[in-house]
């Protein structure tokens, strides 16, 4: 297939996931609110900056809202045209995306993302944010969720479709990091013990972000501790939104693409994302504790940024790309 | 009940529907009858249905008034246009002749240029003509086909004679919209289209890409064909990836192209791919910077030069804007004597060349009788229409024409014919034209129809997308089995 083509399918894939994952964020820590006010001494406000950090537009947000409250992060998270990371710029350059390769993609695809994009366009989004930003954001997860059922009821799972395989994944493990980094940035009201009331409020937040409070119950009985939720996602290997299991996923597809067998590397995407995943399969809690779970997190991220590279420079890099990125 | 035919005014102009005020022609006394039924309420749902299937479809093209370039969906009248099954079949005896004697001109003028020495037609026409291409004299396009995709527009006057307006030989855009005008009906009319035989449209994908095909270099028997479009930004961009898409082959842009010994390859993941034909939606003037437009970034350097070579095929070839000049339009009719032997069964419109002497000054004394058009443009630009024009408007073309003759034509307003379409919460007259898409490869084949675009403010003549115009399903029927139906 172009290599021009390539590109945008992984990018548009990146971006409904992008979309998907910041309507999580926003969704969880709004439920999250509510259970906070609820007890004394939580400073609701400070409720959000996490959320703005783990986007890591701090300024942009504070040179746009002069309040930083509730409703300044979901506006700025949801429809802020400025924001390059909302929900409505990721939508925006996801079907700027599918555009460019409407042919590749089945029409149903295309139709969905067309759909969803028209929708964050119109005047009902406006009114949802304003008035049930819960809805809002149960749209733009479902609505990604229906794309992706889409892609692989009716698309041949074939290159194309490893692409953008690679991308949702890619951009889901990165995400899911920045979820739990979330917890990281959070601070305990003062007075607050570590596994006490609000840290594990807190806790069980991260999980649901991830869809994953209900898994996690399945296994672990008892307490929300916050090692076991990190190593439930960082490290299972069945749970589909587990950073673990998404590096698995793209490294298949990533040899699918090439031909090569798991075992072995044919280019420097692949030789970096095995890597990464025999790390994941081996390394302990214990050992990502010692290390720092911010630190481990931080150097995920730039990982994947590596094989995000090295995967344009292995398929993309011989034609003039000017696709809409902005990494 | 809707009543919505009760205040219809049949007009002074050829109704493709009414044959009197009241009085349904054959072919569409069952369309009458179904309106008859239907009320308000379903129609608007009917209506909506169709506008939201567009929309989430994406099939809109780009108004360049802002900076965003807003998309915007072809306004889709739901009245189908019905043309019965005798007088196509004329209409298509009609457009094989032309598509035939036009093809001979342009291997005729790239080679021996005998209708030029015979007289017939004025060597200066051609030799001035902007799309002319001298470069390639003397060169042999792939199977002898020049003109593989034309749109060519015809009207119907007072009498409902069909007329040719224009040959668009170049990249003629639109028929996507009639497969999807046609998908549209299929959901919202159902049970209509199957109470008509309606021809279906469907297969001009496949009898497309069968062209493309057809044409491959060294008779080459699985070809790789792509379509290169300028982009994503080009207002045609929706049509480019249907057929790509509908074709099942790759959509390009000049990006993805490199050419190099003579070949032309496409940029893959897996390295380079030999491309054998380019379906181009791209003008020659800007397919490559290295022979043409310098500052073209869109087109493909050294694709000229493989297509030389005959390493790679294009459709339509290189130089056919010479067959779609407005000036050398009106010697339509006389090709198709020369050539032919026959007499030209659909006409042209009355055309005055501005750079005969009588017809010049003709053209400046009824001026604001006329309608004046630059002979290379298209898409209802550098055109006036003398009785909506106003004065200074006027003024100003006959400076144009006067200062450069060559490129002006003039005729005379046609009264187009006009079909019912639904404006201002009723049915009203609005005039219409029809663009047949014609396939020339191993076989000429028609679609069944074609564009049926509709002026749909009231009195306007102009049908193009970007002076508000919109369009139609256009029903060809089938052959009649049984005695009574039909005309």
């Amino acid at each position: 297939m172009l290599s021009r083509v390539a590109d945008s399918l992984y990018w548009m894939s990146r971006y409904i996931e992008r979309a998907e994952n910041n309507a999580r964020i926003a969704d969880v820590n709004l439920q999250m609110l509510l259970d906070l006010t609820n007890q004394r001494e939580a400073d609701p406000n400070q409720q959000w900056d996490p959320i703005v950090s783990s986007l890591e537009e701090n300024e942009l947000f504070d040179s746009l809202y002069p309040t930083p409250d509730g409703k300044a992060v979901i506006d700025f998270v949801s429809l802020q045209k400025k924001n390059p990371n909302s929900i409505y710029s990721c939508l925006t350059r996801a079907r700027e995306n599918a555009r460019t390769t409407s042919e590749q993609i089945s029409s149903e695809m295309w139709e969905q993302i067309n759909r969803l994009y028209l929708f964050v366009k119109s005047d009902t989004a406006k009114k949802l944010v304003r008035t049930s930003p819960y809805e809002f954001f149960k749209r733009i997860i479902a609505g990604s969720h229906l794309f992706q059922g889409i892609t692989d009821a009716t698309m041949t799972h074939g290159e194309a479709w490893d692409f953008i395989h690679i991308g949702k994944l890619l951009e889901r493990a990165d995400c899911t990091s920045r979820i739990l980094d979330i917890k990281y940035h959070i601070l305990l009201p003062s007075g607050e013990k570590v596994g006490g009331v609000i840290d594990t409020i807190q806790w069980m937040s991260v999980l649901k972000s991830c869809s994953a409070l209900e898994a996690y119950r399945k296994i672990y009985v008892g307490q929300v501790a916050p090692w076991r939720v990190a190593e439930f996602i960082i490290m299972h290997s069945g749970f589909p939104r587990s950073i673990r299991f998404s590096v698995d996923c793209f490294d298949a597809s990533l040899h699918h693409i090439s031909g090569s067998d798991e075992a072995n590397f044919a280019n420097e995407a692949e030789r970096l994302s095995g890597r990464l995943r025999s790390d994941l399969a081996y390394i302990t809690i214990g050992d990502i504790f010692k290390f720092g779970l911010h630190e481990y997190l931080e150097r995920i991220q730039d990982r994947l940024a590596a094989i995000s590279r090295a995967l344009h420079e292995t398929y993309c890099a011989n034609s003039e790309l000017e696709t809409i990125t902005m990494d | 009940m809707g009543d919505f035919f009760s205040g219809y005014q049949v007009g002074d102009f050829f109704d493709e529907m009414f044959a009197a005020p009241g009085e349904a022609r054959p072919h569409y006394s069952k369309l009458f009858a179904r309106f008859k039924e239907m009320d308000r309420e379903e129609f608007e749902r009917k209506r909506t249905l169709a506008a939201s299937t567009f929309l989430s479809q994406g099939v809109t093209f780009t108004v360049y008034n802002d900076d965003q370039g807003t998309e915007r969906i072809f306004p889709f009248d739901l009245l189908p246009r019905i043309i019965p099954a005798k007088e196509w079949e004329f209409v298509e005896r009609g457009l094989v002749q032309r598509i035939t004697a036009l093809n001979l001109f342009l291997h005729d003028i790239y080679h021996s240029q005998n209708i030029l020495r015979d007289g017939v037609i004025p060597k200066q026409i051609v030799w001035e003509a902007a799309h002319f291409r001298p470069e390639f004299m003397h060169f042999d396009v792939p199977r002898n086909v020049y003109i593989h995709i034309c749109g060519t527009d015809l009207i119907r006057d007072k009498d409902g004679t069909y007329l040719v307006l224009e040959d668009n030989a170049r990249c003629p855009s639109g028929v996507s919209y009639v497969i999807e005008n046609r998908q549209t009906m299929k959901r919202t009319f159902p049970s209509l289209l199957g109470q008509y035989r309606v021809r279906p449209v469907e297969d001009y994908s496949q009898e497309l890409l069968n062209v493309l095909r057809y044409i491959a270099p060294h008779a080459k028997s699985e070809p790789t064909v792509v379509l290169l479009t300028p982009g994503v930004y080009n207002s045609a961009y929706f049509e480019h990836s249907f057929l790509a898409r509908s074709m099942g082959i790759e959509i390009v842009e000049g990006r993805d192209l490199v050419a190099q010994g003579g070949k032309v390859f496409m940029r893959t993941t897996k390295g380079h791919k030999q491309v054998d034909v380019i379906y181009r939606r791209i003008n020659d003037d800007f397919l490559d910077p290295q022979v043409f437009r310098k500052d073209s970034g869109l087109g493909v350097p050294g694709v000229v030069e493989a297509y030389r070579d005959g390493n790679v095929s294009l459709a339509n070839s290189i130089g056919t804007g010479i067959a779609d000049d407005k000036a050398v339009y009106h010697f339509v009719p006389k090709m198709i004597r020369y050539y032919l032997g026959e007499d030209p069964l659909l006409p042209n419109v009355h055309t005055y060349l501005a750079s005969v002497k009588e017809d010049l000054t003709y053209i400046l004394e009824h001026i604001p009788d006329l309608v004046v058009k630059a002979v290379n443009e298209s898409g209802g630009y550098g055109m006036l229409v003398g009785p909506q024009a106003t004065k200074i408007e006027c003024e100003r073309f006959r400076e144009k024409v006067k200062k450069n003759p060559r490129n002006y034509i003039a005729q005379p307003v046609v009264p187009l014919s006009r079909a019912p379409s639904f404006c201002d919460d009723s049915m009203q007259g609005r005039h219409v034209d029809l663009r047949p898409f014609i396939l020339y490869g191993e076989k000429v084949t028609i679609i069944p129809g074609g564009l049926t675009r509709v002026a749909l403010r009231a009195g306007s003549l102009v049908v193009n997308s970007s002076q508000g115009g919109g369009s139609k399903d256009t029903w060809i029927l089938e052959e009649e089995s049984g005695p009574n139906e039909g005309t």
